[in-house]
């Protein structure tokens, strides 16, 4: 049986596999499907200082291989995050990854200290959400944004740091290569892509906010081809997403430079798809004679 | 709240409209767990998300799950072909049903449309107690009004075109039974518009009220928030709630119009 586990930046992980933000509440629904303590960790819903309503419905629209949010970040607020959320994760027993957000660099920071005093294991920084009008993408989108809250965190985390990158960017990579120097742990990519669709009856577009991010098989190779650019210029550890649905996508994510993957849209379609992931990648391992997952990462050979 | 997947088996089909067809499924798991007013959500070949359609009735016995739909887009429309002896890939009992606990009392059933099949299983617990004010576009879209009655429920009629029973609105019948004898709740589904208008009259007679509402959903589950509602805390604050886990049914007082 080939070893699964993974370091991720001092975090032990028993497996690479681990539950999107935003797709995957807070463990507790897919709990009751399997046992989330299968997973190599969950990242939750993206918290905020301060409850979010979140934007008006319809959020969702169907899209050839995926679908669009507009969900806008609505979370009950880092206070009832930790009293709610944090211990029934902690009794499972996988890794507890945060997801933050925030409206300034000083919500960033705050958000982050309070964590630092909690059971989770890793915090994610989203500055690439595409769906709320002020804490996100517009850090995220330029080098110096990204570089300015990933100081202001890094300056007050105790613990591992890990930024969440956005794919609507001309270059990916130099925003890591900035997140990196400014003192991240490792970085994770993508978020969504911005996207839009059109109900052709009414000629309404069929989110109430016009946009929303595209996720699902359809940015599947979006997300390898920037996973791959990435991993080729950080040296820190680069958690793959976008677009998996079946362990062949994951390990397609592992050869281009992913030390760990998470798993968002694909949920919605089969609940069990992290489970059948994890199940294919330890047989895929097993198969070819590979001792550690680990072995498999960045072993693309590009022409 | 335990989720299930089974892969069921399509022990009937059956179209009773030009558009409506129903269907019974083999899924004894998710049968014995199945409350009245719960939903399901069922893969579509070829769609990334899946179809939630309400449980329109269940029999725990027999371990099946009946659906009634029509055919509104291009998952539905896949789901319309289907056959018997094919299979479906079901997640369900989702949501928080109808909580009918006794079927004691006078409960007023109204359904429009495609809304009327998740009322089907809470009008049989009332059974002769049950009225179940039905309203269509025309008499060639009416469905299920026979198994409203075989469920002992008494029966009102309404088409928009007057093609079938009384010619006008669901409140129109709902208003006429409310006239005539005591009710001390209502159960609706269908069109927002209608809701709306049973909600005001429930709330002017100070009736209970509970309406199964729509809204495009990804997990069903609660996972995601994708499907909000807006609604009133008993604070007043409004909030959205998901239609997926503290829905599809709501007390009709909570919901913001
Ligand atoms: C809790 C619940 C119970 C339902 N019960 C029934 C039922 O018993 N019988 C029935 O015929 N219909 C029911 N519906 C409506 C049914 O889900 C939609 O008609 C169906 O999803 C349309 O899919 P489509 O691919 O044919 O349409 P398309 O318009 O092609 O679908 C595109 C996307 O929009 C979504 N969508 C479109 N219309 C709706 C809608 N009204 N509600 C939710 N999502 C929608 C689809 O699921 C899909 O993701 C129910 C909806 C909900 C939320
Ligand atoms: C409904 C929904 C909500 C999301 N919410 C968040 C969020 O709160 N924070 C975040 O960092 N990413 C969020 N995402 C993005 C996902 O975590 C992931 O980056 C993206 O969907 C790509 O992966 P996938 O194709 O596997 O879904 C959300 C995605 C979806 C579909
Ligand atoms: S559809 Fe995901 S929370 Fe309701």
């Amino acid at each position: 049986m080939a070893d699964l586990r993974v370091n991720l930046c001092g975090v032990p992980l028993k497996n690479p596999v681990i539950g999107a933000s935003g797709t995957f509440g807070y463990g507790r629904e897919y709990n009751e499907f399997f046992p989330v303590s299968r997973l190599g960790g969950v990242s939750c819903k993206g918290t905020t200082l301060e409850e979010r309503l979140g934007n008006p419905p319809p959020r969702i629209a169907e899209t050839p291989a995926g679908m669009l949010n507009s969900v806008g970040l609505q979370n009950p607020g880092v206070k009832r995050f930790i009293s709610e959320a944090i211990p029934f994760l902690k009794k499972q027993g996988t890794a507890i990854i945060a997801n933050v957000a925030g409206s300034s660099v000083d919500d960033y920071r705050r958000i982050v200290e309070i964590l630092s005093d909690t059971d989770v294991d890793m915090i994610e920084v989203n500055i690439s959400c595409p769906n709320v009008k002020e804490g996100g993408v517009q850090f995220g989108a330029t080098c110096a944004g990204a570089e300015e809250v990933t100081k202001a965190v890094r300056a007050v985390s105790k613990k591992p740091l890990m930024i969440k990158l956005t794919p609507n960017v001309t270059d990916i990579a130099e925003i890591a290569a900035a997140v990196e120097a400014a003192g991240a742990d490792c970085v994770s990519l993508i978020n969504t892509l911005l996207g839009m669709r059109i109900d052709i009856r009414t000629r309404r577009p069929i989110l109430r906010n016009n946009t929303g991010g595209l996720s699902g098989p359809a940015v599947l190779p979006v997300a390898v081809r920037m996973v791959w650019q990435v991993a080729n210029r950080v040296k820190i550890p680069v958690v793959g997403m976008g677009g998996i649905a079946k362990w062949q996508d994951a390990v397609e994510m592992l050869l281009a430079g992913a030390s760990a993957v998470q798993i968002g849209a694909a949920n919605f379609t089969d609940p069990f798809t992290p489970v059948k992931v994890l199940e294919g990648l330890e047989r895929y391992l097993d198969d070819n004679g590979i001792e550690k997952v680990g072995d498999l990462v960045g072993k693309v050979q590009p022409w | 709240m335990k989720y299930l997947q089974e892969i069921c088996p399509i022990l009937s089909k059956r179209q009773v409209t030009e558009l409506a067809f129903d269907i019974t499924v083999s899924a004894p798991q998710m049968a014995a767990l199945a409350k009245t007013g719960q939903f399901a959500q069922i893969t579509c070949d070829g769609f990334f998300l899946r179809r939630p359609i309400s449980i329109c009735d269940f029999d725990k016995e027999k371990g099946t799950l009946r659906f009634v739909f029509e055919v509104r887009g291009e998952g539905t429309e896949w789901m319309s072909t289907v056959k018997e002896g094919e299979t479906l890939d079901i997640i369900g009992p989702l949501g928080r049903g109808f909580e009918i606990v006794s079927g004691e009392g006078q409960a007023v059933f109204v359904g429009g449309g495609i809304g009327t099949p998740p009322l089907l299983s809470g009008a049989s617990m009332y059974g002769k107690n049950a009225t179940a004010i039905l309203g269509f576009r025309t008499a060639k879209a009416v469905i299920l009004t026979e198994d409203f009655a075989a469920a002992g429920a008494k029966v009102m009629l309404s088409t928009d075109d007057g093609t079938a029973g009384h010619c006008g609105l669901v409140c129109d019948l709902l208003l006429e039974r409310l006239e005539n004898g005591p009710c001390d709740v209502i159960y609706a589904c269908g069109p927002k518009p209608m809701l709306k208008a049973v909600a005001a009259i429930a709330a002017e007679r100070d009736i209970p009220c509970k309406v199964s509402l729509e809204e495009r959903m990804a997990c069903g589950v609660g996972a995601c928030v994708g499907c909000a509602v807006k609604t009133r805390t008993p604070k007043g604050e409004e909030r959205y709630a998901q239609v997926c886990k503290n829905g599809p049914v709501f007390d009709a007082k909570e919901v913001v119009w």
